[in-house]
């Protein structure tokens, strides 16, 4: 379902993606692990055609993202690391212009938005305003949104930051319950060891740019001969704590933030 | 419905549910209308130049337009910061239908602030030449909206923050407005300011705009329109470009 080889990203001098080679099949779920800064959100960019790759090829469902991004994009739904809604408009706007970008009929539209809204349990207030929304409420609907036209594929990047352990594995048993009736495969990043060992078939963990292991949490603590997963992570990742640097996204955010106070 | 309808619906429904913003935005016009207006009307009719109100108003309506129609554009570094514009880039649908709907949205909105403006202005005093005339001087607010929302858009599409406005706002758009005849006829200028105002496209819009809504003329329509719609193509082809080169 996804397969990448000898992918490379570079910015300028910085490589951000070096050289990794990996494969996902069809009903699979992934976890994505590494520090911060390790090419975790990179390497997703690239998968979701939003960033092309410097060198090395991607198929995604058999197409190239970069040559025929209209048939990846049909495939898969995402949800950001970031928030991505229309914070002025309604919490089923948000969806509406979703579903109608994604060409899913008018019919069924309806059916899927009031279903998902009901799941999330934010049907009773689909026609407020989405900045009124506390940040569990807006990753709830963000992760509605990104199920409406039923993709093949499901990329989260650090879906489930700032959530409550209730909403964790409410959200984490329908999408197990998707990939298991509908063969939805799922390729995630998280922090969250423990998230990563209960709902991944197998776990990948990059650092610097590069796959430093691979294998299920079982597999990777026998090889680092650790009794946990975030024990196993930090012997293959290390113990320096990693920065990242501010863009010109962080200082608007920051401007942002400062405006509305 | 289609991806460019539901996008340009977006801009409305979220210009209309901005009340501080279409208050905030009217303040301006209707200063510079009541100050100029009422303030050089008496020295304007002296010196033999008729009523400056008839003059003034077609001006002030394009300025309003222009703001608007520029700041549509620009607006699209919150939709960035906000990640809405990621949202759009991920879903199967060409950059090319997402900067259509964007602009015909915003050149909407800066439209409908139009109307609002010249509605305003006829409430305070200006009076249409002919009625006739109204839907075509309508069209020419419309093809004004359409080419500065595109400039925003290019302006929107290069900036990655909102530190360059300033200077986009001191170094453009008030002398695009200044330059423009909007508050002063262009008879009889020093030369060098001939030359800047024939090079401002928004001059060809106000006198457009001006001869539909009031009868007189500067440039002539044939050369207003011609360059118009010229630099309009041109604007709107390049701000697409310029919106499929952004990355994310």
């Amino acid at each position: 379902m996804i397969k990448a080889t000898n992918l490379v990203k570079k910015f300028k001098d910085f490589v951000a993606v070096d050289d990794i080679s990996l494969k996902v099949n069809k009903g699979e779920i992934l976890a994505f692990l590494g520090p911060n800064g390790a090419g975790k959100t990179t390497t997703i960019k690239m998968f979701t055609t939003l960033l092309h790759p410097t060198s090395g090829e991607i198929l995604i469902n058999n197409a190239d993202p970069v040559k025929n991004s209209d048939a990846v994009r049909r495939s898969f739904g995402i949800i950001f690391q970031d928030p991505s809604l229309d914070e002025e408009l309604t919490a089923y706007e948000n969806m509406e212009i979703h579903a109608v970008l994604y060409g899913v009929k008018k019919t069924l539209r309806k059916q899927r938005i009031e279903h998902l809204l009901k799941f999330v349990e934010l049907w009773d207030r689909k026609d407020e305003l989405v900045k009124k929304f506390s940040g569990g409420m807006k990753r709830r609907l963000e992760i509605a949104r990104g199920l409406t036209h039923h993709p093949q594929i499901l990329f989260l990047d650090e879906p489930t930051l700032g959530l409550d352990p209730q909403t964790r594995n409410h959200i984490w048993e329908y999408i197990k319950k998707l990939n298991k009736e509908e063969k939805m495969t799922v390729f995630f990043s998280t922090h969250y060891m423990e998230e990563a060992e209960r709902v991944a078939d197998r776990i990948i963990i990059i650092d610097h740019g590069k796959i430093v292991g691979e294998g299920t949490a079982t597999e990777l603590k026998n090889q680092t001969k650790t009794d946990n997963l975030e024990d196993a992570f930090l012997a293959l990742t290390g113990r320096t704590i990693r920065d990242e640097d501010a863009t010109g996204m962080d200082r608007l955010r920051a401007a942002r933030r400062h405006w509305r106070h | 419905m289609s991806a460019i309808y539901i996008l340009w619906l977006r801009q409305i429904k979220r210009y209309l549910r901005s009340k501080a913003r279409i208050v905030g935005s009217l303040g301006q016009p209707l200063l510079f209308f009541a100050a100029l207006g009422f303030g050089f009307g008496p020295i304007y009719e002296k010196a033999g130049g008729g009523n400056y109100l008839e003059f003034l108003a077609p001006g002030i309506i394009a300025m309003s337009i222009m703001f608007t129609a520029v700041f549509s554009g620009i607006e699209m570094i919150w939709d960035r910061q906000f990640g809405f514009l990621k949202e759009t880039f991920v879903a199967p649908v060409s950059r090319l239908r997402i900067v259509i709907g964007r602009t015909l949205g915003g050149a909407t909105v800066a439209m409908l602030q139009g109307i609002v403006v010249l509605i305003l202005t006829t409430i305070a005093g200006f009076r249409l030449d002919n009625y006739w005339a109204l839907p075509l001087a309508l069209l020419m607010m419309f093809i004004v909206a359409l080419l500065f929302t595109a400039l925003g858009t290019c302006i929107g599409s290069v900036l990655e923050d909102m530190q360059g406005f300033q200077l986009i706002s001191n170094f453009l758009i008030m002398p695009i407005f200044f330059l423009s005849g909007a508050l002063f006829p262009l008879q009889g200028l020093p030369k060098a300011m001939t030359i800047i105002a024939s090079a401002d496209p928004l001059a060809y819009g106000v006198d457009a705009m001006r001869y539909f809504l009031t009868g007189s003329i500067h440039f002539g329509l044939v050369l207003d329109l011609s360059i118009l719609f010229t630099i309009t193509a041109i604007l709107l082809a390049f701000s697409s470009y310029l919106f499929s080169k952004i990355e994310m």
